[in-house]
């Protein structure tokens, strides 16, 4: 019986294929794509500021409401602060990633990949809350700098009016610290698995050749790593994008993206406006993964 | 071909020692300080150095059922989102793997656009079509929306695997007189068990976490993180929460160690290729 299912199929690779592909197809073409789509069409329909009902009529109004400069301002703001995580993340992932995945014997290599991937497994939300315990006023940051006698200079980074504030846990300042921790090992990884693939010829055909430590790295192991930095920042961007719970948490009263949406659809009930504001985002990330592909960054996630 | 990797292991230059374990530090010094809360007798502000030391939030923690039910209900969503993960991620692995088909590139994007894309867009777009089509917002919706993200996780690693793995296995098997399921069972199984693993645990992790998409697709269940959530809102349970991270975190040491030991065994080959 299952030999004559197994030659059945055999000679049948279409069937085969439609009935692998068409499980997962179906789920993500049904619940994800049909979701999107539904919400860029909701992105047409306006509220009744009165009535507070949602109208489903065709209207470019509710995405001219996006382009006010309180929204704007938004958009802005969330980009900067998104590109600013994401260059700070690679800078400290890097280092980490290279030590990894070139200097460690493997028994330290498997430790070393386990303490990266650990706080991806803590909560996310205790993790930001363990930020607010550093960073308030009476916390363990305050304390340290006061020990090292650099309050006057803290003062003066929460004194430059874009990034400072009251404290550093109500500052963009600490909002940026924040981000740049909870996504850091989203870079680290991709970027591990990256140099874990460039080939030891390589490395060792190019100091043949004459080149010095710092010239291989940057001609030879750089390169090769890139997608891999281009992985990562798919994530860091991203979740920055996106993300409500840190700067309903910690940063001052500006909102971000997440936030904006967030507070749309919740108590304002205005889920045309909500959608329309996060295709901003989806836009975005659409671009930024098409390029990212371009660039092999696929093969290194 | 390199025969003995460990002893080829160059010595890294010191500074770049440095700034590894810097950032190391940085990764893990604020879930040591989590750890030291729960120590504080301190209720209602976050002053340090510690003011004291006391254990009583341990068993304040224990007696919390509204703690216990939401853990109960965070490894249940978890463990379904999971399981459809391995089902839904390892087809299409094998489907993109197997054959080439009009579309085939695009699959790896449809598939990573969940968590690619940031989880708000997922969590108002579910919402909403849940919504629009009057389902009630239940357990079930919960385990759907993390499902959408997790099929990524598990696709990855498994096909990374059949990629890795080599073809003549199979074509041995098929000639030795296997038919296709004893090839699977004996053959493609035992190839791609780890990888499974190695997918699913993580799948699991992501789903066990996850806030964002959660707080738009549940109704009045709360999972873990939205109950740390709301526990953020009222300081006098802060030390509580950072017990039950506490335990969440060493509870979940046990499984990723064993996963990373398992995925390490078998990716040593890595890097050797053209």
């Amino acid at each position: 019986m299952l030999n004559k299912i197994s030659t059945y199929l055999y000679l049948r690779p279409k069937l085969v294929l439609w009935l692998t592909l068409g499980p997962p197809l179906t789920y993500m073409i049904i619940v994800y794509l049909g979701s999107l789509f539904n919400l860029l069409i909701n992105s047409f329909y306006y509220l009744e500021q009165f009535t507070g009902l949602i109208v489903r009529e065709f209207t470019l109004g509710t995405y001219a409401r996006t382009f006010e400069p309180a929204n704007l301002e938004i958009f802005t703001r969330t980009t900067l602060m998104a590109i600013a995580v994401t260059v700070m993340d690679a800078i400290i992932a890097f280092p980490l990633a290279y030590y990894i995945a070139r200097f460690t014997p493997p028994k330290l290599k498997t430790w070393l990949i386990i303490a990266v991937t650990l706080p991806l497994w803590s909560s996310y939300l205790v993790r930001v809350y363990a930020w607010k315990l550093i960073l308030a006023k009476e916390g363990i940051l305050s304390w340290f700098i006061n020990l090292l006698g650099l309050q006057g200079a803290l003062d003066w980074l929460l004194g430059i009016p874009a990034i400072g504030g009251s404290s550093l846990a109500l500052s963009p300042l600490g909002m940026f610290i924040v981000f740049a921790y909870i996504w850091l090992p989203y870079m680290i990884i991709p970027i591990q698995t990256a140099l874990e693939r460039v080939p030891h010829s390589l490395v060792e055909a190019s100091s043949d050749l004459g080149a010095k430590p710092l010239q291989t790295f940057r001609t030879v192991i750089l390169p090769l790593a890139f997608p891999g930095v281009v992985a990562g920042s798919i994530f860091t961007f991203s979740l920055t994008l996106g993300d409500f719970i840190i700067p309903l948490s910690l940063g001052n009263s500006k909102f971000f993206i997440g936030q904006a949406v967030y507070s749309y659809q919740g108590t304002a009930g205005d889920i045309p406006l909500a959608a329309a504001m996060t295709m901003g985002p989806v836009v975005i990330m659409i671009i930024y993964l098409l390029i990212a592909r371009k660039m092999g960054a696929f093969d290194a996630l | 071909m390199r025969s003995n990797s460990s002893s080829l292991t160059p010595k890294a230059p010191l500074a770049l020692t440095i700034a590894a374990y810097a950032g190391l530090l940085f990764l893990h010094v604020p879930i040591l300080i989590i750890f030291l809360y729960t120590l504080t007798p301190d209720e209602t502000t976050y002053t340090f150095p510690l003011p004291g030391i006391t254990f009583k939030w341990f068993g304040i923690a224990l007696q919390r059922a509204d703690l216990w039910r939401s853990v109960t209900l965070s490894l249940q969503v978890a463990a379904i989102a999971t399981f459809a993960a391995l089902i839904l991620g390892s087809l299409a692995a094998a489907a993109v793997y197997r054959s080439n088909f009009f579309g085939r590139e695009s699959i790896s994007f449809l598939l990573v656009l969940p968590i690619a894309l940031p989880g708000i867009v997922t969590g108002i777009a579910l919402r909403t079509a849940i919504g629009g089509f009057d389902i009630p917002f239940s357990f079930w919706t919960i385990v759907i929306g993390h499902a959408t993200f997790c099929v990524v996780v598990v696709y990855n690693n498994v096909l990374a695997r059949f990629r890795r793995m080599q073809g003549s296995q199979i074509e041995a098997s098929m000639d030795l007189g296997a038919n296709s399921f004893q090839t699977f069972w004996y053959v493609v199984f035992p190839n791609i068990a780890t990888a499974l693993l190695a997918g699913g645990m993580l799948a699991f992790a992501l789903s066990f976490d996850e806030v964002i998409v959660t707080t738009f697709t549940a109704g009045q269940q709360t999972t873990l993180p939205i109950w740390i959530f709301s526990q953020l809102s009222r300081p006098r349970d802060r030390p509580v929460t950072n017990v039950a991270a506490m335990i969440v975190m060493l509870i979940t040491f046990l499984p990723i160690f064993l996963s990373q030991r398992l995925t390490a065994s078998s990716s040593d080959t890595e890097g050797n290729s053209k």
